[in-house]
């Protein structure tokens, strides 16, 4: 059987720093970034951003999430997993990709794969010491941390989208609409 | 699928006539290559990339025994069961089971051309299970009763005004046009079937045989809910689709989305291993795979091997001149383009899928773009050679071929020949060095001229210049 062969790697232009190369990518699939200079300062980033989409401020979250000062930023929160009504979804993510502009989600019984996916809006929290540069280092974290992938190891690039009627892309499909990055330290 | 491929050349020319259709093409045409060219030129190590994706799929297929029983020793670890399909009857006796056992009554579907070759959906459907096709371009087609035209973008045949029409009568809603609102009103209508079905079916773009991983690539999401939301999941897939490791899968998918679409990378890789856990909200109490030969392990160990590398990015239909130009529905059965020409009469047999090996230009433009270096004109030419062999082209063609072969193993008659077609080929072009008609061979002259040579042969030309050369060595000395 093989061993883990690395393959050869893309030998894209990378920019200096995989910080500049993932919000590029980010930009180029129609995610939005944003940065909080502490974990503690998400509430109030997610509560300029929603007010920036005229969206109500009112999200259902990853249960880890609940502890932060929601009602401080005027968000009401629901600490379960979502459902079919819920309109923003806040979850954290287990690492991001520079090369491509990719947040990497695990799912766990506390971190359910609904809220990344059923409403219109998410928002994915990802840790800037957690920014890898290939997949092939997310997998290799993998092994590390969690010893094999666990039953959903999703890659999510960007909002949803189709181009199946004339080619025409047309973004927010079957998943989420908006996709919105909050890099933390 | 009913497999109609010996009607290529029939289909095609309805379909060259077809304005609507034409439409359809000269909207499509382009846009892929181009997307595709923009995204493989920001790829310094494209070809390093490449060489290894062909190598690794060849390593797999040549021990395809090995990691397939890898790969399900793993994914039975994980609480999935792998059920094993040696032709598409039994595949779609294993779904049909699997859902008459558990009582469902829904399925919703993200796209999996190997159910297409199987006829999943009237299987299912004949035992009273709903079937709803999720990925926008499948839903479209399920509304039209009509299979795909493309593996990637299945319902690239349709124009917007065709699709508005079958939305007014699914939806009871107004007529839209615009195409951002009509793929709202598909989210809408789609969503209620997500969030009810009993079950979801997928196919799978690859499976990783080191981990027991089965797996979807989409933009829409689509297949997300399918594998998420639903208490059985069931993944349909080849059986060649097996890859060692995750490594692996890294290097594939920068090929992948990049040669289909152009884009750096599809928004959703979703990787599903096993059952839901203790304590987890969503994801699915059983899982089924269903791997599927059909066909496939005709090709091991032939000299069409190489064949069952491909991804499925669709690159070469996307490029071919005569996809361009006739669309996916002339080449009779699940695959056109290229790939279907090779696969389609390995599949169904050779002596169903009459023309499909000569409907190519031999440009040789698949093999440039094939991600995994597949040798598609080859190929082609050694099942039209197959099909030589086996006497099955028209009696006029193996006639010509068989007086050719036999001129061509003797020169001076073979000169003879040549140099009289030559000057009568001349002669039929007249001063305006085109050929308007060719009696009994009005392919040539239909719709076109021919240019009419010069009239004298290559090898008149040849050896009238070696004769010169020699006389003035001669006179230099
Ligand atoms: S034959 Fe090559 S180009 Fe065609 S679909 Fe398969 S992988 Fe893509």
């Amino acid at each position: 059987m093989r061993e883990h062969e690395i393959g050869p790697l893309p030998g894209i232009a990378l920019p200096p720093d995989g910080l500049t190369q993932f919000r590029n990518e980010c930009e180029r699939l129609g995610s939005t970034c944003a940065e909080a200079l502490r974990l503690e300062d998400v509430p109030r980033e997610v509560a300029s951003y929603l007010a920036s989409k005229q969206l109500e401020p009112r999200v259902v979250l990853w249960h880890e999430l609940a502890s932060l000062d929601w009602a401080g930023a005027g968000i009401a929160i629901d600490d379960r997993p979502a459902n079919g009504t819920d309109r923003v979804g806040v979850t954290g993510c287990f690492c991001a990709i520079a090369e491509t502009g990719t947040v990497l989600l695990l799912s766990l019984p506390s971190r359910p794969k609904a809220t990344a996916l059923l409403p219109e809006t998410h928002i994915c929290i990802v840790s800037k010491m957690r920014l890898l540069d290939t997949m092939e280092e997310a997998f290799a974290r993998i092994r590390n941390e969690v010893g094999e992938p666990p039953r959903a190891t999703y890659f999510v690039s960007g909002p949803s989208r189709t181009a199946d009627i004339e080619q025409t892309i047309v973004v927010g499909a079957h998943g989420p609409y908006r996709v919105h990055v909050v890099l933390v330290p | 699928m009913q497999v109609t491929s010996m009607f290529f050349k029939k289909t095609a020319s309805m379909k060259l006539d077809d304005p609507v259709l034409q439409e359809s093409l000269r909207k499509f045409k382009g846009k892929f290559v181009d997307a595709r060219a923009r995204a493989v030129a920001e790829v310094d190590a494209w070809e390093t990339v490449r060489s290894h994706a062909a190598r690794l799929r060849d390593h797999a297929i040549e021990n395809l025994d090995a990691y397939l029983v890898e790969f399900e020793r793993n994914a039975t670890r994980r609480g999935a069961t792998v059920h094993w399909a040696e032709t598409a009857e039994e595949a779609c006796e294993i779904v049909v089971g699997i859902a008459k056992a558990n009582g469902v009554r829904k399925v919703t579907k993200s796209k999996s051309m190997v159910s297409e070759e199987i006829n999943l959906n009237e299987r299912l459907e004949a035992v009273g299970v709903q079937v709803v096709e999720t990925d926008l371009g499948e839903y479209i087609l399920q509304l039209a009763n009509e299979p795909p035209s493309h593996i990637v973008a299945p319902a690239v045949h349709k124009t917007k005004e065709q699709v508005a029409d079958l939305f007014v009568a699914a939806h009871h809603k107004p007529r839209l046009t615009d195409i951002a609102a009509m793929t709202r009103e598909a989210r809408e209508a789609l969503r209620e079937h997500f969030l009810t079905a009993d079950m979801g079916i997928s196919g799978s773009n690859f499976v990783i045989a080191e981990t027991g991983t089965t797996l979807t690539v989409t933009n829409e999401g689509n297949a997300d809910l399918v594998t998420t939301v639903p208490r059985i999941h069931c993944v349909i897939t080849g059986i060649e689709k097996v890859i060692p490791t995750l490594e692996d899968f890294a290097t594939l998918i920068r090929l992948l989305p990049r040669s289909a679409t152009g884009q750096s990378i599809a928004n959703y890789l979703t990787l599903t291993t096993g059952v839901k856990a203790p304590g987890e909200t969503d994801g699915p109490e059983q899982m089924h795979i269903v791997l599927v030969d059909a066909g496939r392990t005709k090709f091991v160990g032939t000299d069409m091997q190489a064949m069952l590398r491909c991804i499925r990015c669709g690159a070469c239909m996307n490029h071919c001149p005569v996809y361009q130009n006739v669309g996916g529905h002339a080449y009779g059965w699940v695959y056109p383009g290229p790939m279907g020409s090779v696969l389609t009469p390995t599949y169904v047999g050779i002596e169903n899928a009459g023309d499909l090996p000569n409907a190519a230009t031999f440009c040789g433009e698949c093999a440039v773009v094939c991600p995994v270096k597949i040798p598609l004109p080859d190929l082609m030419r050694k099942l039209r050679e197959k099909q030589f062999d086996r006497k099955l082209r028209p009696w006029g063609e193996r006639l010509g071929l068989a007086a050719w072969s036999y001129a061509a193993r003797r020169p001076s008659l073979y000169a003879a020949l040549t140099k009289f077609a030559a000057r009568f080929a001349a002669f039929l072009g007249g001063k305006e060095r085109l050929i308007h008609r060719l009696p009994g061979l009005d392919g040539w002259t239909k719709g076109r001229d021919m240019p009419a040579p010069e009239g004298r042969t290559f090898r008149e030309l040849y050896g009238e210049r070696q004769r010169r050369k020699a006389s003035s060595a001669d006179e230099r000395r």
